[in-house]
């Protein structure tokens, strides 16, 4: 099939973009969208332009890494990963806008990729259970309930792409932040530190310069592992019980 | 909050931080507490509105009734100005948390030029609701309404259809002018739109949500049932008297 | 031929050099050999570990995890990933689980069964002391996971759940639904991300590093000094240096066509590595998975795996008659082969990865394959949707019946899967001893990137376990013997040998840079790197005879095969790409001539003259039973045997029938 897409192009951080147009004749249905995008850059390469960056790495829907906005939309129509969307989403002669995640949390590198290290940073605050490597008790001492623990891996399965900021209205990594606190918090492993954690962790979310959570819940549809949206409640919960608690 | 230039990444950046208590989820703690404490305001007075149906001296004699609640424990006006100050103190923190979230929020969404995404579809969203697009400039109608409606019926400065003490004739003299209806109208359409998502979301900010998505909550529905209760409530009397159905 | 002139004819591509030998693992009973080998470490005092410095490639489970470690025992660590964030390390993507003794289904597990397990499944060409350390510290790892809250699958009571995963009759894998990799990496990453905040690690993402920097030291000793790495955002190409260098760059699967692999899964680290003199071990031997999704189409970029488990209800056929193309559901039953049952009648469908694919891949061969391009078998789950009830098949497979359905396109619930086997994982890699430390001082090597504990052939779930080990356990004993034994004295910063290799990697940047090639790093323009020897294992999914084309190219025609576009000299994917593939074109030399080399079939590693008369794999203890570590020599490389020897697991054939 025929299609044409719209492309965000941009030099570098510092550089203006802008959206370019560019038509593809033999896309084919069974193409992933990245696929469509290799595409496109062999076309561009060939014809002595630069090729379009765009991340990708485990192209399983897993890493986290790819992610562009379609058709204004964070991982196009279906609710899944840019890499495992594939072309029959799309129909002969369509008009595709492709963009890059928009926030401030979340500068542009180039072109499509832009720089998620708030994440990590968000992480590194307190996204953890402080145990040393070798001081573990033995795993089966502490028996969780199976549902604590369904509950706590549901919220564990985030990929960290960041649709959920470029979905949100507000750029808001809320739902990325409150995944963590939740999976933490419901383990007994990670009680000692439950305040500490969504103290710190809101603190380097709005450090980062995120917006607030004005529970639109754009997030929750865009978001490929389906994180649902409760988790931001508990967040509120637990921060509201550490400020209560004067853990802050 | 600047942007610091892209450097690949060395190790963490420390940007500066704030505490906890003064964070955004703490401000939307303060707007969902004072929402709830304007919109509990909000159902007694359309209750008391209601009352327009009972007649003039029902009406006044509950309008004068509200000054003197109290006496001689509270001074004559007591509770109505504990009230005052309660709401006037909510409707700032609100006020105030509004203006400056949304003011963050624009720089959050990485919006230039106006718009955020340069293509035209997918400009309604995946799911969220119509009330949630309109929470911010419903809100500065709200704002708006009430100056217009404390001059009006409390201050009794300006007048339509003719100036009285008695809070009932102004009601009714008021109420019998279209454009004023209309007013009211556009004003409790803002409400109910600003209540509809603001309502679910002030317990969800208060961590009450246990629902995987917004549609799933039973704070939804209840959001939906308490803008339409106030809505309609406060818009009956109006449309009564304008259409002449009040006795 | 005979397996002389076999040997005689490699020779034509290698030189054979001395023996080597493992000095590091101690003597003595093979249950205390970890535990004396840790008390012999000298140890550092924690006020001193502040100023040893190590480097350590990779952030996947065994990178990541021994980051955090040294970080944690105090260490300055500086961590390297060509991704933007550690957290998307390739292990994100190891579906099944992951191996521990913990018995706790009292099935007769140990530490020692584990052991055997791992031996007998490596085909008796990995090293016993390690493979025993493996199974010692595989249940440290459950409890350390556990307690960094990886949410593990847990049975109603609260406790652990296990599964069983393919070729042993025990229980003792652990699991987290379909993404225990990622659970486990995202307990490692934590970890990470908890040091880099303290200040221990500091954290390189998005740098990718093209050498290794060696530098003698003052009594003439070569040791692994630093590493060259490319600033993938700002195209710098920049000296790091440091007491030690650890590898885990992860597997080098992608030398193949098409692969289950990342695509930014590389062996420029090690291979780099190997050019300045590390050996690399056994680099032929290759896993091949048998659960694929087929290739649709030559724009394809990659494969997809899906998880074993679906061969439990699942049943693999393809039509009795050659090249049949009607509809599967129109293929009456006796018209079809369901050809492992027939073959395997003891395991049928659930017989080991090896052998499961080569099955497929010979009734393919046969023009039996199904699919587009005759390269596909069937798993037919119309009988288990029959027996069990549509319900239970999808609350069983619903996810991964989705995702089938979300890449193909059609419906597994009414139309049979496709399946076809891939390259997914490398048994082969830098050589190293007990210690983890390669024959170039300095240098240690952990995780996919080396060769040591799985032999000739992985057991599923075993290489997470592998990574954790050495991450968790083994790098952090290992590596403070080394740095306190003041290996440091001259600061390798201004020693001009830092330097030199930084100019032959700018040279080579800008090289790449100039020439002009397609971008893309779909097979249709990849100069196929798909070259395991012509008698080696059959290896990508293009049929024997493109797969089996043993071609060591001269390296002028590798370096026109790099296709680097792109000008700028910030972030430029082509050219990280191009980097890439040329050396990976390289290693596929290497791997041809271990492949030749190797005349006998033993694990992955199949050669169809070296078989039993019922087709399997037909091993040459007497000539073979040795680890292959080549040295890049001058001309051709050079073959050094390290001989292994068996005291507690008795040498016999493989057997499953
Ligand atoms: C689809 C799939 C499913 C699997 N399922 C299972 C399973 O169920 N059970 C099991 O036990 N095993 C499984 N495996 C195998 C297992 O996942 C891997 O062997 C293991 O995760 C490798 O871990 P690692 O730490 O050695 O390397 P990786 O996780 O591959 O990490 C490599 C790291 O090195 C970095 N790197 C590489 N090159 C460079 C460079 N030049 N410069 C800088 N950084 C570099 C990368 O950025 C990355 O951080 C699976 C593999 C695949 C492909
Ligand atoms: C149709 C709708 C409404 C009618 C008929 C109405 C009527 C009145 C009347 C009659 C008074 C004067 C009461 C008195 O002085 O005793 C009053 C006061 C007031 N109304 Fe309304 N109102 C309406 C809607 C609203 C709305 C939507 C709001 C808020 C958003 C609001 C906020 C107030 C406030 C703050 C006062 C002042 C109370 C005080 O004296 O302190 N009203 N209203
Ligand atoms: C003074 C005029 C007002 C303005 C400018 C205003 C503005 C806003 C805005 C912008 C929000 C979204 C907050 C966010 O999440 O960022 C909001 C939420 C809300 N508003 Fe208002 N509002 C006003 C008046 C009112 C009134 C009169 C009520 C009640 C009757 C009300 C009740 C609420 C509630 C309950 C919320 C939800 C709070 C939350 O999300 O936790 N607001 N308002
Ligand atoms: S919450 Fe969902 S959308 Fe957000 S980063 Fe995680 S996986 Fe992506
Ligand atoms: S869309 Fe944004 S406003 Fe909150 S609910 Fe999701 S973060
Ligand atoms: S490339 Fe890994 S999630 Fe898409």
């Amino acid at each position: 099939m025929r299609i044409t897409v719209n492309v965000w192009r941009q030099k570098n951080a510092d550089a203006k973009g802008s959206m370019v147009s560019y038509a593809l004749d033999d896309v084919v249905e069974d193409m992933s969208f990245l696929e469509m995008l290799d595409v496109l850059n062999e076309q561009l390469t060939l014809a002595g332009e630069e090729p379009v960056a765009f991340d990708s790495d485990c192209r399983e829907g897993i890493c986290g890494s790819c992610g562009v906005v379609i058709n204004g939309v964070p991982h196009g129509p279906e609710v899944t990963t840019t890499c495992q969307l594939h072309m029959r989403s799309f129909k002969d002669g369509d008009v595709i806008d492709i963009e890059p995640w928009r926030g401030a949390g979340f500068p542009i590198v180039k072109d499509l990729v832009v720089d998620r290290g708030a994440f990590d940073r968000i992480i590194a605050a307190g996204g953890y259970i402080s145990v040393n490597t070798g001081s573990a008790p033995e795993a089966n001492n502490l028996p969780v309930p199976k549902e604590d623990a369904d509950h706590a891996f549901e919220a564990a399965t985030c990929i960290g792409c960041g649709a959920c900021v470029a979905a949100c209205p507000n750029g808001s990594a809320m739902l990325f932040t409150a995944a963590k606190v939740t999976h933490l918090g419901l383990l007994p492993q990670g009680q000692p530190e439950r305040e500490s954690r969504v103290v710190s962790m809101v603190e380097q979310h709005d450090a980062e310069g995120f917006g607030s959570c004005t529970n639109i819940g754009e997030c929750t549809a865009a978001c490929p592992k389906g994180i649902p949206l409760d988790v931001i409640s508990r967040l509120n919960r637990d921060l509201l019980g550490a400020l209560a608690a004067g853990k802050a | 909050m600047p942007d610091p230039p892209y450097r690949g990444r060395v190790s963490t950046t420390q940007l500066k931080r704030v505490p906890a208590s003064r964070s955004t989820v703490a401000w939307k703690y303060a707007m969902a507490v004072s929402g709830l404490i304007m919109v509990g305001y909000l159902l007694l007075h359309m209750y008391g509105n209601l009352k327009v149906f009972a007649g003039k001296e029902a009406f006044d004699e509950y309008a004068h009734h509200l000054r003197t609640i109290g006496e001689p424990l509270l001074p004559h006006e007591g509770l109505l100005w504990i009230v005052r100050v309660v709401l006037l103190v909510s409707v700032v923190v609100h006020a105030t948390a509004a203006v400056k979230l949304w003011r963050r929020n624009r720089t959050a969404a990485g919006i230039s030029g106006g718009k955020r995404y340069h293509s035209k579809q997918g400009r309604t969203g995946i799911q969220r609701s119509y009330a949630s697009f309109t929470l911010r400039w419903g809100g500065i109608v709200i704002a708006l309404f009430i100056v217009y409606h404390l001059l009006h019926l409390t201050a009794n400065v300006i007048h339509p259809g003719g100036a009285s003490d008695s809070p009932y004739d102004r009601v009714v003299n008021g109420f019998e002018i279209w454009w004023v209806v209309l007013s009211y109208t556009i004003a409790m359409a803002a409400v109910g739109f600003h209540l509809w998502h603001g309502f679910w979301s002030a317990f969800t900010t208060l961590g009450q949500n246990h629902s995987s998505t917004r549609k799933a909550s039973r704070w939804n529905y209840a959001a939906i049932a308490v803008s339409l209760i106030i809505t309609i409530g406060f818009l009956l009397p109006p449309w009564s008297i304008l259409l002449g159905l009040e006795g | 031929m005979t397996q002389d002139t076999l040997n005689t004819a490699s020779l034509e591509f290698h030189d054979v050099g001395e023996d080597i030998h493992d000095d590091a693992a101690p003597s003595g009973p093979i249950e205390r050999r970890w535990d004396e080998r840790k008390f012999s470490a000298k140890l550092v005092n924690p006020a001193n570990r502040r100023k040893m410095s190590v480097i350590i490639v990779g952030t996947g489970l065994a990178g990541g995890a021994a980051a955090a470690t040294l970080g944690e025992a105090g260490y300055h660590v500086k961590s390297f990933c060509y991704q933007d964030s550690p957290r998307r390390a390739h292990s994100i993507a190891a579906q099944g689980g992951i191996n521990a003794a913990k018995n706790y289904r009292n099935d007769g597990d140990s530490i020692y069964r584990l052991f055997y397990d791992t031996v007998k499944g490596g085909d008796f060409r990995s090293r016993e002391s390690n493979s025993y350390r493996l199974a010692q510290v595989s249940v440290n790892i459950i409890d350390q996971c556990v307690a960094q809250g990886v949410p593990f699958a847990r049975e109603y009571g609260g406790l652990l759940d296990n599964r069983s995963f393919g070729g042993v009759q025990v229980s003792r894998t652990f699991y987290a639904r379909g993404q225990t990799g990622q659970q486990l990496l995202i307990g490692a990453y934590q970890a990470l991300e908890r040091q880099i905040a303290a200040g221990t690690v500091e954290m390189h993402s998005r740098h990718e590093m093209l050498d290794l920097i060696m530098v003698p030291d003052a009594d003439g000793t070569e040791r692994a000094r630093g590493i060259i790495a490319r600033d993938l955002v700002t195209g710098e190409i920049e000296t790091h240096t440091a007491d030690a260098v650890v590898l885990c760059s992860g597997g080098y699967g992608n030398v193949y066509f098409l692969s289950t692999n990342a695509m930014g899964s590389n062996v420029t680290a090690t291979w780099r590595a190997h050019r300045r003199g590390a050996y690399m071990g056994n680099p032929c031997y290759t896993q091949i998975h048998p659960t694929c999704i087929p290739v649709s189409g030559d724009y394809q970029s990659k494969l997809t795996l899906m998880s074993e488990s679906l061969r439990n209800d699942g049943r693999i056929w393809v039509p009795k008659k050659a090249g049949d193309d009607r509809h599967p559901r129109d293929i009456p039953e006796d018209e079809r082969d369901y050809y492992l049952e027939r073959i395997y009648p003891a395991f049928g469908n659930l017989v080991p990865r090896d052998i499961a694919s080569r099955a497929a891949k010979y009734q393919c061969d046969d023009g039996k394959g199904v699919g587009p391009g005759g390269l596909g078998v069937y798993l037919d789950f119309a009988d288990a949707i029959e027996r069990m009830g549509r319900k239970t098949v999808e609350a069983k497979y619903g996810n991964l019946f989705d995702m089938y359905a979300r890449i193909t396109g059609e419906d597994p619930y009414t139309e049979p899967m496709r399946i076809y086997p891939a390259v997914h994982y490398v048994m082969g890699g830098l050589w190293v001893d007990y210690d983890l430390q390669s024959n170039l001082t300095g240098l240690f090597v952990g995780g996919e990137a080396n060769f040591s504990d799985q032999g000739a052939n992985r057991l599923g779930a075993s290489a997470l376990m592998q990574g954790l080990a050495d991450g968790y356990f083994v790098l952090p004993s290992t590596l403070p013997d080394y740095l306190s034994a003041g290996a440091v004295r001259a600061r390798p910063d201004d020693h001009p040998r830092s330097s030199r290799p930084v100019r032959r990697s700018r040279s080579g940047s800008r090289s790449c840079c100039r020439s002009t090639g397609p971008a893309r790093s779909t097979p249709s323009t990849a100069s196929s790197a798909t070259s395991c020897g012509s008698t080696a294992a059959w290896s990508a999914p293009r049929g024997p005879d493109q797969g089996h084309r043993h071609d060591p190219g001269p390296q002028e025609r590798v370096l026109d095969q790099r296709q680097g576009h792109g000008r700028g000299p910030d972030l430029n994917q082509a050219l990280e790409r191009a980097g890439r593939r040329g050396r990976l074109l390289e290693l596929g030399e290497l791997m041809c001539i271990d492949a030749l080399h190797r005349a006998e079939s033993c694990g992955g590693h199949f050669r169809a003259e070296s078989q039993t008369e019922d087709g399997e794999a037909l091993r040459h203890d007497d000539q073979f039973a040795y680890v292959a570590a080549w040295s890049s020599g001058d001309e051709k490389p050079v073959l050094h045997k390290e001989p292994l020897e068996y005291e507690y697991v008795e040498m016999k054939a493989r057997s499953y029938k």
